[in-house]
This record gives C-alpha cells, structure tokens and sequence, in this order.
C-alpha cells in the first residue's frame, strides 16, 4: 500500500467531503465556464436568457448545488490553508466562525439570486 | 512502493529556491484556490443586481463587458480555474494512490495544459472588446 501524502488531515468527514465537492466541481465549473463563456458569450449574457435557463428545473438545481459545494471546497480550503500556516487557539476559533458565517451569508445570497433570476 | 519526503515547511516562503515540482504544484493550487473562492463572493455580488430587476441587471453586466479589463480579467479567471481544474484532478488521483511516482509530470502536464487552453480561449474571451 503506497503511503498517502497530502497536506489534509486523511480520514476526517471535511477531508472527505472536500474531495467529493472536487470531483462534482471539476465537471460542473468547467461545464459552467463552457457554458458562459462558449455556448453563450459573456457579452450576450442578459436577464431573459439567465431566466431561460433557471426555468429548467435541473440546471436551477445543479446551479444551487455548485453553489453549495463551491462555497463549502472554498471556505474549508481557505480554513485548512490557515491550519497549515498554524494558526491555533483564539485565532483558529476565529477563523471557523468568520469562514463558517461568511460562506452561510453566501449560500444564503446565492440562493437569493438564484431565485430572482428564474422568477420563482 | 512509494516513499514520503520530509522536504521541511513549505509555508516558509522564503526557501522558494528549493522547492520541488510538488511544491510548486502545492503552491499554486492554494493560489489559484484563494483567487477562486475571492471571485466567488464577488460573483454572487454582482448578479445580486438581478434583484433590483432585469434592467439593473443587463446594465451592469453589459457595463463589466464592455470594459477591456474585465475581458483581460476574465482570461486571468479563466487560466486559474482551469489549473486549479487539472491540478484538482491530479490531486484526486494521487488521494487515490494513482500517479504519485509521476506527479512532477502531471503537473507539467497541467501547467502546459492549462497554457494550451488559455491562448486557444483568448480570441472567444476578447472578441469585441479592443
């Protein structure tokens, strides 16, 4: 058995999940930079077509999802880089709360918009 | 059978000279992951104006475009999220016990990579806005 190297702590639920949020981002980002970006150019983006496209139920949900786990691989990657650098005690506390209430105001945010933009 | 390294600290910046393909690779992740999550917030920021309705929205956002920055920032945007990407799935693959003899390869690999999709994105990214 080859012996792991990462600078996560292997075994933890975060160290889990932060690999399964990576491996639905990788398809869904690229998927949305191809989307945005190719199919629709940047430029041409306008409120019409944004609500087109949220109007179909499984792309409002996977976008609410990309959300989620976007907000969650990067605040905990932003958390676990703290870590690294050895952050500890109040300061480390600190870092959970702000992280924890910044990525939920995001989420919450986001899901605002999301809203808005399908008309629901 | 693989073997770890103790090549010391690698957030003692200082000792860039010495840092390894690895290193880099570790480097850059934590970068291009730091600008990901800062754009994130300033995303979700500027399609909040879909709130104040469609006009307000289609304003700011033909607004952003038109400005020659934005585009240029965009092909920035672009080279992150697309080494952040292919150095993620590197990564995964590595977590799972695959590839970890030729990591300093994949890295390359993902860095020429990403430069291949980045020049060949640059014309759809720019288009009308010089």
């Amino acid at each position: 058995m080859a012996e792991r190297y990462s600078s996560f702590r292997s075994g933890s639920t975060a160290w889990l999940l932060q690999r399964i949020t990576a491996a639905f981002l990788v398809v869904v980002l690229a998927f949305h930079f191809f989307n945005l970006h190719f199919v629709t150019h940047a430029a041409d983006i306008e409120f019409a077509g944004s609500q087109a496209r949220m109007q179909n139920v499984g792309y409002f949900v996977t976008m609410v999802l990309f959300l989620v786990t976007a907000t969650f691989h990067g605040v905990n990657g932003i958390y676990n880089a703290l870590v690294n650098q050895g952050i500890e005690g109040n300061a480390k506390r600190a870092a959970q709360v702000v992280l924890g209430v910044a990525g939920l105001l995001l989420v919450v945010q986001g899901i605002r918009v999301a809203i808005a933009l399908a008309g629901f | 059978m693989s073997q770890s390294y103790d090549r010391g600290l690698i957030e003692d910046f200082g000792r860039w000279r010495e840092f390894t393909a690895g290193m880099w690779a570790w480097v850059f992740h934590k970068f291009t992951g730091w600008v990901l999550i800062g754009y994130l917030f300033t995303h979700i920021a500027v399609l909040s104006t879909s709130l104040q309705g469609a006009e307000t929205f289609n304003s700011t956002i033909q607004g952003l475009e038109s400005l020659a920055l934005v585009r240029l920032l965009e092909v920035g945007l672009l080279a992150v999220a697309v080494f952040h990407i292919l150095n993620g799935i590197r990564l995964l693959f590595v977590d799972l016990g695959v590839g970890l003899e030729s990591q300093d390869k994949s890295f390359y690999a993902s860095l020429v990579l990403t430069g291949v999709i980045v020049v060949a994105s640059v014309p759809t990214f720019v288009s009308g806005a010089f």
